[in-house]
């Protein structure tokens, strides 16, 4: 039995159980899919909101401020890549300037710090791309970018060496509670038993409520496509630009990426089906089109890919963060949309301390507070480099050549806490395959590298877990030549 | 710094011929840098025949036609060195190269020769709609996958493109007991040679759909199903003619794109119509000492040009080293200009002082053109006015320029390539 | 008396060839639009007895590769290609190879044979 069971490896479940591994407590992750970092936490805008879009009072507007202002600590103590760029919010049409004065406004209750409203000249003059058609911009300095796999990585592979367990391809079927007040998740992997639940499970956090509640609760899964572009393109703005917000959620936006490719989008549509990433070609002539009327001369023919991803929209568009009132024990946090990935560390903060004084936890006198990311080379000198090709010639071997990564890299992708298992996990946690060929050079040769260091067979190695094999058997049947 | 005379960027069938012919041409320490376990580059994987014809006056596969280009580098006795990846190239010729063995190391060039071929379009340079399942691969790689490491990527499969490898593959997915249900095209017309669409797809009744392309693509994990539609003449979809294809595979074989992120680095002019760089009639770079041949250069059909290329480009580096890079430029450069359905042309300029007696010019077609002539201006008087019976976007063309013709020429500034209806 | 349209496969130039024949007589007529010889063959042969050369790999054992890729040495009649792919699909062989190397002799009774187009080591 655990102390607490989270239910979900997003950035959301992932930040909690960070935070409870402070303490002298049981903790369990229980996650559907193979790897962290699989659902909402995989797919969005990578972006550190400043703050002042979120309604004032709102808990939201209170976690995404609170998170900004941790992101550089997290950043710093758990190696993650994270750049305070600044974002402009770009008005387009005269009469809505005073748009930007609503926002400013809203920016400054919820304490967002050093804003200024941009005129047009200042604002030109400081990302010289933006459309002819600005007319004004908010300015906000505060606003990063940051890399949602790593963040959310770290925060697992961090949690993960503090003591917590973490159960893959473990989906929760059932919630029931027995009369001695314990939780049993049944699964497909058995039954889990736990004093708490932590409901952190994005586009489900719902179904999971409506399990124990009968105030049901309703999350819309609002997908999003994206363009990815090559770096080529990563300096085409140096700022996340957005236009003013709409009914329907931020608008797109435009922004280089912490690696230094440029991103554009969402568009904002709302899908009855959870897992339903799909993209669509209206959906990606549709953020074309907006982005346009931001920035010009996007050179959208360097797109290396378009993806898509679903956020958590609740009814009431608002965080839930709290202990279910029919249910006790049962924590909710759900609804967890943009700025989601900003709150993360607030929210885990807000989860761990609100557990902490329900089960009087105590805190751990061993809690590790750093984490080392994988060692990136190309930050060396040639010498330090050579040092570290002689010590450990993996090293040496470059397979993704978009991103110049090397087997050294890969092998302490799989090899560390929580480590990669698949194409798309060695991806997430090293940058092998994100390049502008998309692993059409490299991915045999992970293929190559997984299937040796994870000792399974060839046909046995996915892209991301579950069914997604990549070959399927070998030519001249099974054993080759005895037809 | 290692000190080397002419350095190859890539061990592929453009690297090999040009180092053959450097050594040829009197360069002794030549230097190839493979990033793969062996020389030959692709066409270790390019099992089918029809190479050499031009070359070997034989028809050979693949990997027997890099063999014998290997075995002419052994012979000779050329330095190469596999596994390792180059890093930079630097305007002043270092190359920074690295493996297992060596670590990182720099090399001072005498001269450059960039034969780092092409790679293929991905799925994501397309906009394909729909999910991103596994099961979709880049032609080239289902093709390495099924020729070297021995394994099917699956049993059902579609094709998107129509390029030379994806045809190949039709045929090669089917040999080892596929069923390929379709291959799709986007254009009018297909971007691969006329014999493979009769020996890979007619032999096996696998249908072309012409002005076809994918528009989603279903399957969370693993793809389950394509929905292919007809496009118009601006290559969108029209609705109602979609048709869904249940598959275990895509493939995709949407073009080759010039693999130049080192000519970037190095700070090279590129051509954006070939994606490859701006050459002279020796095949040299903007930046002197640094030549371009293969299908880094621009995408070839067929092997025995780019190795007749190759052999170009090595013989004027080895020129380069031996003048110790003090090549007389003269005034006279003419400028080619590819207009009127031609799209490009390699080289872009020609140098009437450094021309050989005859110059090899290759250009490629935007669109197919049946009975039409290909006519090259000198300044604006005609010169010659040839008449093609079929040319197409999939097959590269090529003409011929004689020195002497050129100097007869009085003030001679431009030479026009262009397509004519009469 | 018979006329097809082909497009030769002798090489890449991929000729329009213009063939006149008999089926029932094996006669050939006539052949235009071929630019050499190689293309007169090809048309002759292809309205009446068609043939292709076969590319594939067999199973490779103890060498530095998990396949060999092999040839028929020459053409063999086109409705034998299925056949000469289980022949091949059969075959297992030791490394080391050599180009040229016999891997099948005469296969399915065409008279040709299977040969390797790679080294193994």
């Amino acid at each position: 039995m655990y102390d607490v069971i989270i239910i979900g490896a997003g950035v959301t479940g992932s930040a909690i159980a960070r935070e409870l591994s402070r303490y002298d407590a049981n903790v369990c992750v229980l996650e559907k899919c193979e790897d962290v970092c699989e659902g909402t936490s995989k797919a969005n805008s990578a972006i550190i909101h400043a703050g002042f879009d979120a309604e004032e009072g709102s808990l939201m507007a209170k976690m995404n401020v609170r998170g900004n202002e941790m992101m550089d600590q997290l950043a710093e103590d758990l190696d993650i890549p994270f750049k305070r760029i600044g974002a402009m919010v770009v008005c387009v049409q005269k009469d809505t300037l005073d748009g930007l004065q609503t926002l400013y406004e809203r920016g400054v209750a919820n304490g967002v710090k050093g804003m200024r409203i941009l005129s047009k000249e200042e604002a030109m003059a400081m990302e010289p791309n933006l459309s002819d058609n600005v007319e004004g911009a908010l300015y906000a300095p505060s606003s990063g970018i940051v890399c949602p796999f790593i963040l959310n990585i770290a925060m697992a592979e961090n949690a993960a060496d503090n003591g917590v367990e973490f159960r893959f391809n473990t989906k929760v079927e059932q919630i029931t509670k027995d009369d001695a007040g314990i939780w049993h998740l049944r699964t497909n992997n058995g039954e889990y038993k736990a004093r708490y639940v932590v409901n952190a499970a994005g586009v489900y956090a719902d179904v999971f409520h409506n399990m124990v509640s009968d105030k049901k609760i309703h999350i819309t899964p609002r997908r999003g496509d994206y363009c990815l572009l090559d770096k080529e393109a990563g300096n085409h703005v140096s700022h996340t630009i957005f236009t003013l917000p709409t009914k329907l959620g931020k608008g797109v936006l435009v922004t280089p990426t912490v690696h230094g490719n440029l991103i554009v989008g969402p568009t904002a549509v709302d899908v009855n089906d959870r897992e339903g990433t799909n993209t669509t070609a209206a959906g990606i002539a549709d953020l074309i089109t907006k982005a346009n009327q931001q920035v010009k001369d996007l050179p959208m023919r360097k797109v290396i890919t378009s993806f898509a991803g679903l956020r958590a929209h609740e009814d009431h568009h608002e965080f839930i963060i709290q202990e279910v009132e029919d249910a006790p024990h049962f924590i909710d946090v759900a609804g967890i949309e943009s700025p989601g990935l900003t709150s993360c560390p607030a929210i885990g903060e807000m989860v761990g301390e609100m557990l902490r004084e329900k089960m009087s936890l105590t805190p751990k006198d061993n809690w590790i507070a750093k984490r080392k990311g994988i060692l990136n080379p190309q930050t060396l000198t040639m010498e330090e480099r050579n040092a570290l090709i002689q010590k450990e010639p993996a090293y040496g071997n470059i397979i993704c050549r978009c991103e110049s990564i090397s087997e050294g890299e890969i092998l302490d992708a799989i090899h560390r806490t929580l480590g990669a298992r698949s194409l798309d996990g060695v991806k997430r946690r090293t940058r092998a395959g994100m390049g502008r060929c998309q692993a059409g050079f490299c991915s045999p040769r992970v293929m190559e590298i997984l299937h040796r260091e994870l000792g399974i067979p060839l046909e046995e190695v996915t892209k991301s877990g579950g069914r997604s094999t990549i070959v399927m058997e070998r030519t001249k049947g099974a054993n080759g030549g005895e037809a | 710094m290692i000190p080397y005379d002419i350095v190859i960027i890539g061990g592929g069938p453009a690297g090999l011929a040009a180092a053959v012919s450097a050594r040829k041409n009197g360069i002794d320490k030549i230097l190839i840098l493979e990033r793969d376990r062996e020389l030959g580059g692709i066409l270790n994987q390019c099992i089918h025949n029809g190479f050499g014809l031009h070359t070997f006056k034989e028809e050979l596969t693949g990997p027997e036609y890099a063999q014998r280009f290997i075995d002419q580098v052994l012979e000779m006795g050329i330095e190469y060195k596999l596994n390792t990846m180059v890093m930079d190239i630097s305007p002043e010729r270092v190359v920074t190269a690295m493996s297992r063995e060596d670590g990182m190391y720099q090399i001072q060039a005498g001269a450059v020769i960039l034969a780092m071929g092409c790679r293929e379009r991905p799925r994501g340079a397309l906009n394909i709609p729909g999910y991103r399942p596994a099961g979709i691969f880049s032609a080239g790689t289902a093709q390495r996958l099924v020729n070297i490491e021995g394994y099917m990527p699956g049993r059902e499969v579609v094709i998107l493109g129509s390029g030379d490898i994806g045809l190949i593959m039709a045929r090669r997915m089917t040999l080892e007991g596929a069923k390929v249900k379709v291959v799709a095209e986007l254009m009018p017309y297909s971007g691969g040679l006329k014999r493979n669409i009769v020996q890979c797809l007619d032999d096996f009744n696998i249908p072309l759909k012409l002005s076809h392309t994918v528009v989603d693509i279903e399957g969370k994990e693993h793809i389950t199903a394509v929905t292919i539609a007809q496009v118009d003449s601006h290559n969108k979809p029209i609705p109602g003619t979609e048709e869904r294809y249940t598959c275990d595979t895509l493939l995709l074989s949407c073009g080759l794109i010039p693999e130049n992120e080192l000519s970037n680095k190095a700070g090279i002019r590129m051509n954006p119509v070939t994606n490859g760089p701006v050459v002279t009639e020796s095949l040299e770079t903007n930046i002197p000492g640094i030549f371009a041949c293969g299908n880094v250069l621009h995408v070839h059909d067929l092997v025995d040009y780019v190795s007749e290329e190759a052999g170009r480009a090595g013989a004027a580096a080895a020129r380069y080293v031996q003048a110790k890079g003090i090549i007389e430029h003269s005034d006279e450069v003419v400028k080619l200009i590819a207009t009127d359905g031609v799209r490009y042309t390699v080289p872009v300029t020609i140098d009437l002082k450094n021309m050989a007696d005859l110059q090899t010019v290759h250009f490629r077609v935007g669109n197919v053109y049946k009975n039409c002539y290909v006519s090259v201006y000198y300044n604006d008087k005609r010169m010659t006015h040839t008449r093609k019976k079929i040319m197409a976007p999939g097959e590269m063309e090529k003409i011929i320029l004689q020195k002497k013709n050129l100097l007869k020429e009085e003030d001679l500034k431009t030479i026009t390539i262009k397509i004519e209806a009469e | 008396m018979e006329r097809k349209e082909l497009t030769c496969i002798g090489c890449p130039m991929g000729c329009q060839i213009t063939v006149e024949f008999d089926r029932e007589k094996e006669e050939v007529y006539s052949v235009s639009g071929n630019s050499c010889a190689i293309g007169d063959k090809y048309a002759r042969n292809e309205v009446l007895h068609p043939e292709r050369t076969v590319t594939s790999t067999v199973v490779v054992d103890g060498g530095d590769k998990p396949r060999l890729s092999v040839k028929t040495a020459g053409n063999i009649p086109k409705n034998m290609i299925m056949d000469c792919m289980k022949a091949i699909d059969a075959v297992r062989v030791n490394a080391p190879v050599k180009i040229g190397d016999v891997i099948i002799e005469n296969v399915c009774g065409t008279g040709v044979n299977v040969v390797a187009t790679r080294n193994i080591h």
